[in-house]
């Protein structure tokens, strides 16, 4: 007869109760992961290759077909775009207890901004996010929108590769004749509502347009009033905008440094509340940033006389101390040979 | 009538998958109403017990009286007969049923020492007063008025799932993979989390891959049985979608 069960294994049955059935399959579990939109990742043995591999698999608790569908589009997302900065699909399907699943690249890192804590360096900030705005603009000319870029979807790897994580919001877009992205049909919105991923993306009420999908204080005007048919890249830009926003102000917290006016002229371009007011493509934001790391001027910023100054001093600060030391030493020289 | 762990469900006689009590107490056949509660009162005996020792403040005896008087009247007045599946969850039903049976007990005063030819179901409270004993030694485990309700899913879940450990124990003597228990035992139920794979596998002279395959097929065991039971107990698909998620969080 079995024994009295306290409150301690209670809890672990019903954990293991909760756990994936990869009978029938290659990959034997090893570990919970995290909790990401729509399921959650454990890491798994590849059996066949002897690899360890990192499985997303559906929480099956919601009868709702829709997000068995959704799942399996991130994964063919994510197979579509092979970028350094995105994590590789290897396989997709179903389980044997008929959760959906996919197997991506176990990646050994931390969040960014957990990584950040250590980083107090605002110019490797800066190089950090335009890893970031690569792979966003990499899925952006295959007319793929991320549509939930935030610190917890953004992971650096043992090796410092930075990686773009979670697709599960993802929409597809197609270029129309004047090589514009319409969006793809039947590639919208989710078929069931008030569903939540993880403990921030919300996937919220119906509007007339569609739902709202995306993680507040970094979804776009235009997300959170649903109108997801007028998405564009504009509205990755507005969370990359937050994004770093809050990479920026993690810097000032940790440095106690003023962050500069260029950065947050660019922080407020790239988050415009309008559409217009915002860049029009990642790149040109990236280049901003880029003109910015250079000591050049940004298009979202005007310097007045004594910025530019001040700009121009720290950017060609060695050659100016250089002449002047050079001069100060000629008017020594001078000096002396008169006396 | 017997009850305890031993003969619930006839030993290995696991209920198919769609079967449930509310139906089969509903049926003619009286072998079939008759197995629909062993199922219930097996799932809900010691719950009940422990609910009207903690919320109405029962000493022992008293408690053990009333739960046997609150089953016997779900038999008498066919309660389960009553309940609706789009209303409630079974639990709830179950729980307000007692509420009622205990409050409508304490008003009257006229509850009666049951004995004579009142129906007798032979629950095991000893140990059922060992457990709350073990549970309540601390008094901040104590429920709270306000929480007699979590503690009596707590101990619904813990009664379901103490049934399906059972069942599992008695499933490996069948099948001689009691090793496979064992391990099931001392990694999941002796709640010891600095515990590893390599760990076990070194002290029970297995590689860590048997000890991986093993405690995958236990654990998978586990969830099906404590699923099969659980499904009984629930009148439809969407009450079981919902328990389940109560049993095993948002990824069962």
């Amino acid at each position: 007869m079995t024994g009295f069960l306290n409150d301690k294994a209670v809890e672990r049955l019903r954990s293991v109760g909760a756990l994936p059935e990869f009978s029938g399959t290659r990959y034997v579990l090893m570990d919970f992961l995290a909790r990401g939109g729509m399921g959650t990742v454990y890491a798994a043995q590849d059996k066949t290759l002897n690899r360890r591999v990192a499985i997303k698999v559906l929480d099956s608790s919601d009868h709702c077909n829709a997000l068995e569908e959704r799942l399996l589009r991130e994964a063919r997302v994510l197979a579509q775009l092979e970028h350094p900065g995105i994590v590789p699909v290897h396989d997709a399907g179903t389980l044997a207890d008929g959760r959906v699943f996919y197997v991506m690249k176990f990646v050994e890192g931390s969040r960014v901004d957990q990584f950040l804590n250590n980083v107090s360096s605002l110019f490797e900030r800066l190089r950090l996010f335009l890893r970031i705005c690569e792979t966003v603009s990499f899925a952006h000319s295959r007319g793929i929108l991320h549509r939930d870029l935030k610190p917890s979807n953004v992971m650096v790897g043992a090796f410092g590769e930075v990686l773009v994580m979670d697709w599960g919001l993802a929409k597809i877009l197609q270029p129309d004749s004047a090589g514009r992205f319409e969006e793809t049909l039947g590639s919208s919105e989710p078929l069931c509502t008030g569903v939540t991923g993880d403990s921030e993306t919300q996937i919220t009420s119906a509007t007339e347009d569609g739902v709202i999908l995306g993680t507040p204080g970094f979804m776009s005007p235009e997300q959170a009033q649903g109108k997801s048919s007028s998405l564009d890249a504009r509205t990755d830009i507005f969370s990359l905008g937050k994004l770093l926003e809050a990479i920026l102000k993690q810097a000032k917290s940790t440095t106690a440094v003023r962050v500069p006016r260029a950065l947050r002229a660019i922080c407020q371009k790239a988050a415009a509340e309008s559409l217009s007011g915002r860049y029009a493509s990642v790149s040109e934001l990236a280049e901003d940033i880029s003109r910015y790391l250079d000591g050049m001027p940004v298009s979202a910023y005007r310097e007045n006389l004594w910025e530019r100054a001040q700009r121009f001093y720290t950017r060609y600060q060695a050659a100016i101390l250089l002449i002047t030391a050079y001069l100060l030493m000629r008017a020594i020289v001078v000096f002396f040979g008169r006396h | 009538m017997a009850l305890d762990h031993s003969f619930v469900s006839g030993g290995g006689n696991f209920p198919q998958t769609r079967w449930s009590v509310v139906a089969a107490a509903r049926s003619d056949d009286s072998t079939e109403r008759a197995h629909a509660l062993d199922v219930l009162f097996a799932a809900y005996w010691k719950p009940v017990y422990k609910y009207i020792r903690l919320k109405f403040s029962k000493v022992p005896d008293e408690a053990q009286d009333l739960t046997q008087g609150f089953f016997v009247e779900l038999l008498e007045r066919d309660l389960l007969s009553r309940f609706d599946a789009r209303k409630s969850r079974l639990r709830t039903y179950v729980r307000l049923c007692v509420d009622s049976f205990v409050l409508n007990e304490i008003k009257h005063a006229s509850r009666q020492k049951r004995g004579g030819d009142a129906i007798h179901l032979a629950l095991d409270f000893p140990a059922a007063e060992g457990e709350l004993n073990a549970q309540t030694i601390d008094p901040a485990s104590i429920p709270s008025p306000d929480k007699f309700e979590d503690f009596f899913e707590k101990e619904w879940i813990r009664s379901l799932f103490s049934s399906a450990v059972e069942e599992l124990r008695q499933s490996c003597e069948i099948l001689g993979k009691q090793a496979a228990f064992v391990l099931f035992d001392i990694y999941d139920l002796s709640g010891d989390e600095t515990l590893s794979y390599s760990q076990l596998a070194e002290s029970h002279g297995l590689s860590v891959g048997d000890v991986t395959n093993q405690l995958a097929w236990a654990r998978r065991e586990f969830r099906r049985f404590a699923k099969e039971r659980l499904r009984a107990i629930c009148a439809t698909d969407e009450e079981f979608a919902r328990e389940c998620k109560t049993l095993f969080g948002g990824n069962a």
